[in-house]
């Protein structure tokens, strides 16, 4: 049986018809992980464990018995006594975790160059960022390392990475998915999320791991549509686009957007020009509320129960500790964190009055196509700027979808972000399979996947 | 010596004097006034089944370490803490007996402090937006206000054992309610009361075993003395419900001595604390602001930390636990099951059952006791054997006059037993009165000079001539009768 670039569904339903059984899958792409992680480095750590359909998980994920790092070497030797909920979820729908995936630590970055154990490269180009932070996610579903894998997102985490390395990664609404058991960074903006290489792929892992969850009081009561069947809906929307978003934002990158554009109106759609605050004030609310979060939530690191002493921190962790302190600091908080929750309800409610005009939102994922490794250190928030086109739905919290739609000159890929109204996952993945179906993603996803061969 | 006097100026306050000795060699105190100013905080560990953000029981007492914990207490990387319901509503029903305003908006927030036993760290609180708030306790007439009533959970212990420190989460995350008082205090004798008082409402809601010992209730006072100059006499302020203390700068510093398990070392605290501070201003120093310990064998303070050792708690909303909301039905349905607390029970055995004061409040100290009080009295209703049989259980119970192991209707037959009025033999009561008027001469010349009282010296004589055999009405109206003519 050749099972050399097939969807995460399509295996299953191999498995289901018999065509193959699952152990079989999972021995296929360890074999594969075997040939191709020695040079990409997308997983941190391989389980040998046979059960259901092989998933790749991002190592920020506590899975019971399998040292979970967050690729940090604070957790070096962390192994979780449970489970967080999106695993325990996955498993229970016949899904085994195959790996855990490689960040950046803490997931801390845009580029899973600050892993404590190395950076992914970009299986498009070895000597390139796979974005971050969950780069090993997305580089691992680029070079078909596992036909799907999670991410999880606090600002771009999900997208970005996803969009640098040419597959699907969708950051759903804040709340929709729980964060139990994830290792928090930014507690208010964490989301998990699916990596795929199809758009009904991330649908389908949506429907199994969104939904309330009593360990975790974000998470939304609202029951959990049918992601997968409602694609077939093909509803006509009206696709909003704001000037905002293509701020210095590189040409090819901005082409290949309007081209898109171009094709959801062909397709039916409706495009309405909307004005939104500009990314930029979502940059500031972000960097101050995330720092303070990261701050506090990497208090509990002090080697006394698990885990290595402090002094095992990098450079970025301490870096956000200290900033993140001082805005919480007494005389400060009014100046920084306080004002900074005041512009988010700001952001909020802007987005929530577009919202009554358009479906959804769409714009570029990422400014650029992906940097050389190493270049990132010339630029100090360099995630934030990365990410600018990210955080707005971060701070909202509103559902974002990467999808590629095109190469550029280098032959990187190019992506395309859509953003809905809050719990409106399935109108994004709906307007996004559409596009799949009319372009196959122009081949994008195919050509990064048959950049490594089985043989 | 020289003697400084602090007077409690409540304007219902009892007239007694504190005194405190100062060294003659003391400044000129011309009059100076010294008034101790006192506020409280107070720990709470609430009897919930499960601990305040996971499902780990919150009856953490004996057992072996670490076997009570889970990702959520333990500070696991990825866990989250989920708010206890019970908590919170048990948290309202201490606010409201404290007459507190309950919140219809009440937020957690994260208080950021390293200390091994603190797993996160940090602590979940509540900083701005609190469960209650400004409440009173009103003792004898004077008001005590209640700055705020807030949730949070409990921290793990620290076992010093030779050289090493071992920590056992078992305790991490149990609820705890924190009351703060004003600073309304002036004297460790108020405290000590508002604090039993406290006690026995927090046993009424049934919410904590309140249990000293045990640490489940758990007593910090914060204490310093202010200075009154001459011309400056708050003590003519009397209006019986605003605080002087509003209206008069509070001292430069106080002192806070931590963790204190029992009413009596309160008290002892608070008096050697004003003492020591009354020394320091003597002298016409500042006492240094800090944490200070309780010393149990003298009776004494020492210092643990100063004030600038203290930390910026860095307080900021929990982005883990959304803002609780109460609707207003929900406020009054709590409202509505709080059980009838002590004071009104006092009042009420005063007013219903005629009681006598101090009766009713010793019955009203613990709910069983009142309970088993009304208890019995339902079980007599309508009997008439016993003259004023309320009071006479109240004694019966009070005194231990019969034991409380039998069930109630046993134990009102006792008590009808024991007060029913006795066959009398009139013969020899005729004897035992003449025997004690001829024996009792002056009491007779007293008597007969208008002093009426002398009587009851006498009943007890022919009672005791008697030997209890006597319906002592009878024994009066026979000695009136002969002392008439
Ligand atoms: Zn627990």
């Amino acid at each position: 049986m050749k099972l050399f670039g097939k969807s995460l569904l399509e295996l299953k339903k191999l498995v289901t018809q018999k065509e193959v059984s699952a152990p079989e899958v999972s021995s296929y792409f360890r074999k594969r992980i075997a040939k191709y992680n020695g040079v990409l480095n997308a997983f941190l750590s391989v389980v040998a464990e046979d059960g259901g359909l092989p998933i790749g998980v991002k190592d920020n994920f506590c899975t019971r018995g399998v040292r979970t790092t967050a690729s940090a070497k604070v957790l070096d030797d962390f192994i979780p006594p449970y489970e967080s909920t999106v695993t325990d979820r996955l498993k229970k729908n016949q899904l085994t975790v195959i790996g855990k995936t490689n960040m950046d630590a803490w997931a801390h970055g845009s580029s899973t160059e600050t892993s404590d154990y190395g950076p992914t490269k970009n299986p498009w180009d070895t000597t390139r960022a796979p974005g971050g932070s969950s780069g090993g996610s997305a580089a691992a579903v680029s070079a078909y390392l596992a036909p799907a894998a999670i991410g999880s997102e606090t600002a771009g985490s999900i997208r970005q990475p996803a969009s640098w390395c040419g597959v699907v990664g969708l950051k759903p609404t804040f709340g929709r998915v729980s964060r139990y058991g994830v290792v928090a960074m930014g507690s208010s903006f964490d989301c998990p999320g699916p990596i795929t290489a199809t758009v009904e792929d991330a649908a389908f892992i949506l429907g199994l791991i969104a939904g309330r969850d009593r360990y975790d009081a974000t998470s939304s009561p609202r029951p959990v549509p049918d992601y997968l069947s409602s694609l077939a809906e093909r509803r006509k929307l009206t696709v909003g686009v704001a000037e905002e978003y293509f701020d210095s934002v590189n040409v090819e990158v901005k082409a290949a957007v309007e081209k898109a554009v171009e094709i959801f109106q062909k397709l039916g759609h409706r495009v309405k020009k909307v004005r939104l605050l500009s990314p930029k004030y979502s940059i500031s609310v972000y960097t101050v509320l995330q720092r303070a979060e990261v701050s506090s939530n990497l208090a509990r690191y002090d080697g006394i129960r698990y885990g290595g002493s402090r002094a095992f921190f990098a450079a970025e962790a301490k870096k956000r500790i200290m900033l993140g302190a001082y805005t919480l600091s007494y005389g400060y908080y009014d100046a920084f964190y306080k004002k900074a929750q005041k512009v988010r309800t700001l952001i909020i409610k802007n987005f929530k009055e577009i919202f009554n005009d358009v479906d959804v939102i769409i714009s570029p994922t990422a400014p650029i196509t992906a940097l050389k490794l190493g270049e990132f250190e010339k630029y100090p928030f360099f995630g934030e700027v990365m990410d600018i086109l990210n955080e707005p739905a971060a701070v909202a919290g509103i559902p974002a979808v990467n999808i590629p739609c095109g190469t550029d000159t280098n032959g990187l890929p190019i992506g395309l972000q859509i953003m809905g109204n809050y719990f409106k996952e399935e109108t994004l993945l709906s307007l996004a399979y559409q596009f799949e179906k009319e372009t196959e993603f122009f081949g994008v996803i195919k050509k990064g996947i048959e950049n490594y061969k089985d043989d | 010596m020289k003697i400084i006097k602090t007077i409690s100026r409540h304007p219902h306050g009892s007239e007694d004097l504190v005194s405190f000795q100062i060294p003659a060699s003391a400044g000129t105190t011309n009059f100076m006034k010294y008034i101790p100013v006192i506020g409280l905080e107070i720990h709470v560990e609430l009897k919930t089944a499960s601990k305040m953000f996971c499902q780990c029981s919150a009856d953490y007492f004996a057992k072996p370490p670490n076997s009570n914990t889970c990702p959520v207490c333990l500070g696991m990387p990825g866990a989250l803490p989920v708010p206890n319901e019970t908590a919170v509503n048990w948290t309202m029903k201490i606010g409201k007996a404290l007459n507190c305003q309950l919140a219809s908006l009440s937020k957690f927030d994260r208080k950021h402090y390293f200390y091994p036993d603190l797993p996160k760290g940090y602590q979940i609180s509540q900083y701005v937006e609190p469960i209650a708030v400004n409440g009173y306790l009103k003792l004898k007439g004077k008001k005590f206000r209640v700055q705020r009533v807030h949730l949070e959970e409990d921290t793990g212990k620290l076992i010093h054992s030779g050289k090493d420190t071992l920590v056992d989460f078992n305790r991490s995350g149990v609820p705890l309610v924190e009351i703060v008082t004003e600073p309304d205090f002036d004297n460790s004798n108020d405290v000590k009361e508002f604090l039993q008082e406290l006690h026995t409402i927090i046993k009424y809601l049934d919410v904590s075993d309140a249990d000293m010992e045990k640490g489940s209730m758990r007593l910090e006072p914060n204490i310093s003395v202010r200075v009154c100059h001459p011309g400056l006499d708050p003590g003519s302020q009397k209006d019986s419900l605003v605080h002087e203390n509003d209206k008069l700068p509070l001292p430069p510093y106080k002192v806070e001595v931590k963790n204190i398990n029992s009413f009596n070392f309160v008290k002892k605290a608070i008096d050697y604390e004003v003492k020591r501070h009354l020394e320091i201003l003597e002298k016409g120093e500042t006492p240094i602001q800090e944490t200070r310990g309780f010393v149990e064998a003298d009776s004494s303070t020492k210092s643990q930390r100063s004030k600038e050792e203290t930390h910026d708690y860095r307080y900021f909303p929990d982005p883990d636990i959304p803002p609780l909301s109460f609707s207003a039905d929900y406020l009054s349905a709590t409202v509505g099951s709080l059980p009838e607390l002590p004071a009104a029970k006092t009042n009420r055995f005063i007013k219903k059952f005629g009681l006598k004061e101090a009766d009713a409040f010793l019955l009203t100290r613990d709910k069983e006791v009142a309970g088993y009080f009304e208890k019995c009295l339902t079980l007599v209703k309508g009997s008439r054997i016993v003259e004023d049989l309320p009071q006479k259980l109240a004694n019966a119970i009070l005194n231990k006059r019969v034991t409380l192991n039998l069930g109630p209707d046993k134990f009102v037959q006792s008590v009808v037993e024991l007060y029913k009025p006795k066959a009398t033999d009139m013969e020899k009561l005729d004897a035992a009165v003449k025997s004690v008027l001829a024996k009792n001469q002056s009491a007779v010349e007293e008597y007969k000079k208008g002093k009426e009282r002398v009587i009851m010296f006498l009943v007890g004589q022919v009672m005791r001539e008697m030997k209890g055999q006597a319906d002592p009405l009878k024994v009066k109206k026979e000695l009136a009768g002969k002392l008439k003519r």
